[in-house]
């Protein structure tokens, strides 16, 4: 059986679960057997409504407990149910909680890791999973030498795939050890789609010469419905925030599409964007590296492209 | 106290990325290797910091690797850890690193272990989760600030959407990220320091590899990008609706 870890934050299901299910869901045909989800903690939305990626059972472990995340204690409750239910895979979203978690879980069942699978595993002669290294740059294709695999999947990078269904919902009783971090506050930035689990990104960089400038990008974002982002430059003169600073040292994103406004694309910022799957480069130097790396370029002055892309999509939805 | 950091040797970042041996090896030619900006800048300068603050700290440095990391290592030394050791593991298996580290960290009762988020060849973030594991400890991914107060830690750590603020008590393991601390170089003094610092080198004991890396592949390029007419961005928006169908 393939179990899939299914997310949640403030008791609302992450997106990137979605994707995990589909990924396991996919894998479990491919080996023959189905898919089940274990969930920690309690949720506000359906959990049955999950079957529609793909779970024939969701587990869920009741504990309120549980709605804080601490990786050891998620990593106890995972690693128990996985073989309560004797599950053969246990799969994962690779993002901030999937990546403290399944290696954790792998340890403990004396499990082979991908952390970071961008495909789903060749199973014909072995397990060989492929996964993203060198920042995007290269593909590695990894053996799996253990019977039992843990997976942590790339955001972004297998899909989400909607079907028909409902899963049935089980409790399941499992001891949850006392976590030893006690949380003394949460600062979430309201209103915002967090940028890895955003589908469209609008991200600029010193072309934009001051943080005065930034309107222009912050109207094309909201006519998008895009969350936005920038190179580390920007971000380390505070014209931005640090958590919108992407790249090699920054966030790693994957989104359908990454607007880059006045960033030349330098290597180090490549490497944390080059997985999306469009990318559009606006900039008014025709030898910006970034073009090598666009799929549309626009080679203009941001301070008047900018604005008529913004009216293009306005004027695009006010069509439709 | 005593604090472990983690440290790994990577390209550096804008190092040619090619293969060799029918692509299943990376190909080292001519590469220059740092230390995981990760783990210099966020996790050994926030160490330092601590160190200036509490001289009571003492800075233990480790790494998993082959002869060829010892520069790095005493760069590390020379930015201000106190001592290393080396354990004399080439393998790729994150595994194989974590258990290397734990066996290092069972006998050495340490306060708290640093690591990077992640290391930016591999990029799997798995050693710190690994190590919680092995050592029955107590792990915070992706902080972004450390305190240390008597027995307690205060960390900031990045979560999705925002941050964090919780507290623990040593022993502990973070991985660290931007934030923590800025980028520094290390000083005259210091490398003149860090080539005494002692270095000690144990053989590797862990074996068993749960994972085998097959080959290696580079992404097919980009098949060119379309210009489009900075006077006609309604054509670029029907090209992201109805060719990239991304909005
Ligand atoms: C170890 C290391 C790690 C790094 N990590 C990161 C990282 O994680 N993320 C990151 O982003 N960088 C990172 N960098 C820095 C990186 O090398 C570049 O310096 C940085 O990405 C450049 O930012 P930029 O493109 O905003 O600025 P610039 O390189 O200054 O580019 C500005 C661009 O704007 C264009 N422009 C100017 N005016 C206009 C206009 N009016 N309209 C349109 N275009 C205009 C210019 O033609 C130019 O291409 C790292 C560097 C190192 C050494
Ligand atoms: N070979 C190694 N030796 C020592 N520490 C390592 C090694 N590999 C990884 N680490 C530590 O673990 C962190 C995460 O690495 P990884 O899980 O490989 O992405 C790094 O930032 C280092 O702090």
């Amino acid at each position: 059986m393939v179990l899939i870890y299914i997310d949640q934050d403030e008791q609302e299901i992450k997106k990137a679960s979605f994707e995990a299910i589909s990924y396991g869901a996919a894998l479990a045909k491919q080996l023959g057997t189905h898919a089940e989800g274990i969930l920690l903690g309690t949720v506000k939305e359906s959990v049955e409504a999950l079957g529609k990626y793909g779970v024939s059972i969701v587990h869920q472990v009741t504990n309120s407990g549980l709605n804080n995340f601490d990786a050891s204690v998620h990593a106890t409750v995972v690693t128990e149910a996985a073989k309560k239910l004797g599950a053969t895979v246990i799969v994962f979203a690779h993002n901030i909680n999937g990546k403290a978690i399944a290696p954790a879980v792998a340890v403990k069942l004396n499990a082979g890791l991908v952390a970071g699978a961008c495909a789903l595993p060749k199973t014909d002669a072995g397990f060989v999973v492929t996964k993203t290294v060198f920042s995007g740059k290269a593909f590695a294709s990894i053996k799996i030498e253990t019977p039992i695999k843990v997976i942590s999947v790339n955001q972004n990078s297998f899909g989400v795939i909607v079907g028909e269904g409902n899963a049935t919902l089980e409790n399941l009783d499992l001891p949850v050890p006392a976590s030893k971090i006690k949380i003394t506050s949460i600062d979430k930035i309201k209103g915002e789609v967090p940028l890895t689990e955003a589908s469209l990104v609008v991200s600029g960089g010193r072309g934009l010469k001051g943080p005065e400038n930034w309107g222009i990008l912050l109207d094309l974002a909201k006519a998008l419905g895009a969350s936005t982002a920038c190179s580390r430059p920007v971000s380390d003169a505070d014209w931005r925030p640090h958590h919108e600073h992407v790249g090699q040292t920054g966030i790693q994103i994957a989104p359908n599409l990454y607007i880059a406004i006045g960033i030349s694309g330098a290597i180090q910022h490549l490497a944390g964007v080059n997985r999306s799957k469009t990318i559009v480069v606006i900039n008014k130097d025709p030898e910006a590296p970034f073009f090598k790396a666009a799929d549309y370029g626009v080679i203009g002055d941001a301070f008047e492209v900018v604005p008529a892309l913004t009216a293009a999509i306005l004027k695009s939805k006010a069509g439709a | 106290m005593n604090i472990l950091v983690c440290i790994s040797k990577t390209p550096d970042t804008t190092a040619k990325i090619a293969f060799v041996e029918g692509n299943t090896k990376f190909d080292e030619n001519g590469v220059q290797w740092i230390i995981n900006p990760y783990d210099e800048w966020y996790s050994l300068v926030r160490a330092i910091e601590l160190k200036e603050k509490n001289p009571n700290v003492i800075i233990h440095l480790i790494t998993v690797g082959g002869a060829d990391t010892e520069p790095i290592i005493r760069k590390a030394l020379a930015l201000g850890g106190d001592e290393a050791i080396r354990v004399n593991n080439t393998s790729n298996d994150s595994m194989v690193v974590a258990q290397e580290i734990a066996a290092v960290a069972k006998g050495g009762a340490y306060d708290m272990i640093l690591t990077g988020k992640e290391t930016i060849d591999y990029n799997s973030a798995s050693i710190g989760s690994m190590l919680c594991a092995l050592l029955d400890t107590t792990f915070i991914p992706n902080a972004i600030s450390l305190d240390v107060n008597g027995n307690t830690a205060i960390v900031k750590r990045e979560i999705e959407g925002g941050e964090e603020t919780c507290e623990t008590n040593i022993p502990f393991i973070l991985s660290c990220q931007k934030g923590m601390a800025e980028q520094r170089i290390p000083n005259m003094r210091g490398i003149m320091a860090a080539r005494t610092k002692p270095l000690k080198v144990l053989e590797a004991t862990i074996h068993n590899e749960t994972t085998s890396i097959q080959q290696f592949d580079i992404p097919p390029a980009k098949s060119g990008v379309k210009l489009v007419d900075p006077s006609n961005m309604d054509e670029l928006v029907r090209l992201l609706k109805e060719e990239a169908k991304v909005i």
